[in-house]
């Protein structure tokens, strides 16, 4: 059985007249134990697929199953069997970390107690604060208490709603660990992000943009799926190179990334001749050129300009 | 069982939390009840007085005296024309001005009769219209004096006179603050159900709190009682303090029974907070939520009969009294605590209150969605 099923989703909103498609069709499925990642820029519709998964928001048309009962029709049972960290920090901030374990622990007519086994790992991080008032947390700190919370009625299924958006690099490391321990303990989780970074760490992922799917595979699909040759420039003066690159008819896209712009061509061969050529017009100093090997956040630039 | 207590730990752990809710609920109210019962009183006293004497008779001079001696007016203004007298209306150093004209006095006696003017400064209508009426009952009751001395000779007073004296019953001193002190601690009991029990769940609402609530299993009916139990608790604590406050500051100790009193609260309190969650399911920000139930407590209170009676106002504002669950509270109030009514006699209240109840929190319930369509 697919842990999460979603068959042709649409979602409508209507906003002073004009229509919104938020989600325009939607289809997808999730295996059990495994970690999927939707992955797409602000406004792509993640979090409205995210509502309508957690019964908390009704589609226009489509179906989807979450553990194999309908979203509508059976919506208190999932209820049970979820576990759901939305994108904004949702915990009582005047009450302590302890309090708010115990309050979601009981609103799930379960015990810290109980299932503590699972979130152990997590919740020792912030044990030792535990009479502090969770307003009063760092970024990091308030994420895993937030995990603590939707993890312990030991769900099945866990959405993850943006979890490390404005949280640090090393708080985000971590937090991908502890999503890694909990898919051993077979917890299927559907995550969502807008760091083109993280897709690496999930088993499958899926492009979403402007409500639309773009494309679903492993990371190591996506990567290898991606044709055309990359390669990395470098000069001293980045931002007239990439304008007279960009200017280059031959030139599919370019973009800048890290210390180098990264650029892709609409042929296959002497690629290197052609980038020579256009450096040697613009007379640019400090240059350096080569081919690379393309990672995944190319891949999602080449299909999101498609 | 387990889950309520649960929510009903967690909403009394946030209220006890925060020190402004508690400071605002239970300074506030105690504020209140010592100040506005002692300052908002209906007697009108200390009413400027200008006087024109154009007579200047020993009659004219009396009659000033019983005037400024009855404690209602001041003399402020003693001038020689009308014009003048009016001019000092017109700088607000007088309210009423009586202009006794000349040959008052002889007119009074040779002929029996005399006028006199009295006008008034109409701005504040409260006022002129007590003013006058004071001055007119002083202006009779002087009128009688000055008869009686003329006819005292005589067995039988050959004009027939019907003397009125009223007795007050309930309030037999009339004192004002019998009457006010339970109408302002329902107008306190009031705001707290209706304002704090809204602005708290709009504050679920802002938080995305509300979210992590609606994607568990708990039952609609839960989270709604889990709700209104702890408000109940806070406002019947408000009353009871401000019965304490009321018997040891004023003395007002009900005829009737406090348990009548407390009966009645109960079911108005289910009504009141049904309204404040009925005002939540709606409102999406705690600005709104705040200025739709301010504005909806300013005409529950104002149409109450705490400060106009009820039977004075129009015949459709009367109508509108009638789905003012406030006015029926204020009602019971006095009538427990100053006559002494008993459950029976406020059965009818009672049983408006219970479709008040059944009525708001339905309506809140039908509404209230744990999702969005």
């Amino acid at each position: 059985m697919k842990a999460i099923v979603v068959e042709n989703i649409i979602k409508r909103y209507k906003a002073q007249k004009v229509e919104v498609t938020a989600l325009d069709g939607i289809s997808l499925s999730v295996d059990q134990g495994e970690i999927f990642g939707i992955i797409g820029p602000d406004g792509a519709g993640k979090t409205s697929l995210f509502r309508i998964l957690t019964t908390l928001l009704l589609a226009d048309s489509g179906y989807a199953t979450v553990d194999g009962f309908d979203v509508v029709k059976d919506y208190k049972k999932i209820r049970r069997k979820v576990g759901y960290m939305p994108g904004r920090f949702s915990l009582y901030p005047d009450l302590t970390v302890q309090e708010n374990l115990e309050f979601f622990a009981a609103i799930f007519n379960t015990t810290i107690k109980e299932n503590y086994e699972l979130i152990k790992e997590i919740y020792s991080q912030i044990e030792p604060f535990k009479d502090r008032r969770a307003g009063q947390l760092s970024g990091g700190m308030k994420q895993k208490l937030a995990l603590s919370c939707a993890l312990i009625h030991k769900p099945s299924v866990l959405f993850l709603d943006e979890p490390t958006t404005g949280v640090d690099a090393v708080s985000r490391k971590e937090f991908w660990e502890m999503l890694h321990r909990l898919k051993v303990q077979g917890i299927t989780i559907l995550v969502s992000t807008a760091y083109m970074d993280e897709a690496t760490l999930c088993d499958r992922v899926g492009l979403i943009q402007k409500g639309i799917l773009l494309s679903v595979n492993t990371p190591k699909g996506v990567i290898s799926a991606f044709r055309s040759s990359l390669w990395a420039i470098r000069a001293n003066e980045m931002y007239a190179l990439m304008e007279t690159i960009k200017a280059d008819p031959a030139v599919k896209s370019c973009y800048p990334f890290g210390q180098y712009h990264h650029v892709t061509f609409n042929k296959k061969e002497q690629i290197e001749e052609h980038l020579n050529r256009i450096v040697k017009n613009g007379s640019f100093t400090g240059v350096e050129m080569f081919p690379i090997q393309a990672n995944i956040e190319d891949c999602f630039m080449a299909l999101m300009s498609n | 069982m387990r889950t309520l207590k649960f929510l009903l730990r967690k909403e009394l752990l946030q209220i006890f939390r925060d020190p402004a809710i508690f400071k605002i609920l239970f300074i506030m109210p105690m504020v209140q009840l010592l100040i506005l019962p002692l300052a908002a009183d209906y007697e009108v006293k200390n009413i400027n007085l200008g006087v024109v004497d154009h007579d200047r008779s020993a009659y004219s001079r009396k009659m000033v005296d019983k005037i400024i001696s009855s404690g209602y007016f001041r003399l402020r203004d003693y001038s020689s024309t009308y014009a003048q007298g009016l001019k000092a209306i017109e700088q607000d150093k007088t309210d009423l001005l009586l202009e006794i004209p000349t040959q008052f006095e002889r007119r009074l006696i040779k002929e029996n009769e005399s006028e006199i003017l009295i006008s008034v400064n109409a701005i504040n209508g409260v006022k002129a219209g007590l003013g006058a009426a004071y001055i007119q009952g002083i202006l009779q009751d002087y009128n009688m004096e000055i008869r009686m001395q003329w006819i005292q000779d005589l067995r039988f007073n050959r004009i027939p006179v019907i003397q009125v004296v009223p007795a007050n019953w309930y309030n037999p001193n009339m004192n004002y603050r019998m009457f006010m002190v339970p109408g302002i601690l329902v107008m306190l009991v009031t705001m707290i159900g209706s304002s704090f029990a809204s602005n708290n769940i709009v504050r679920e609402k802002e938080m995305g709190t509300i979210e992590q609530i609606n994607v568990s299993p708990i039952k609609k009916a839960q989270f709604i009682v889990g709700k209104l139990v702890p408000f109940w608790i806070l406002a019947i604590t408000v009353l009871t303090m401000g019965l304490i406050l009321a018997r040891l500051v004023y003395g007002i100790i009900p005829l009737g029974h406090y348990v009548t009193i407390y009966i009645f609260a109960t079911v108005y309190l289910v009504a009141i907070l049904g309204l404040g969650l009925l005002l939540s399911t709606y409102a999406q920000t705690q600005q709104q939520s705040m200025l739709v139930s301010f504005f909806i407590t300013m005409i529950f209170n104002l149409l109450s009969g705490l400060y106009t009676p009820i039977e004075s106002m129009p015949a459709w504002a009367q109508m509108i009294t009638w789905f003012n669950p406030v006015s029926y509270f204020i009602e019971v109030m006095r009538m427990v605590m100053l006559k002494g009514s008993g459950l029976a006699d406020i059965r009818y209240h009672i049983f408006a209150m219970i479709g008040f109840a059944l009525f708001f929190n339905g309506w809140a319930i039908l509404n209230y969605r744990k999702r969005s369509g």
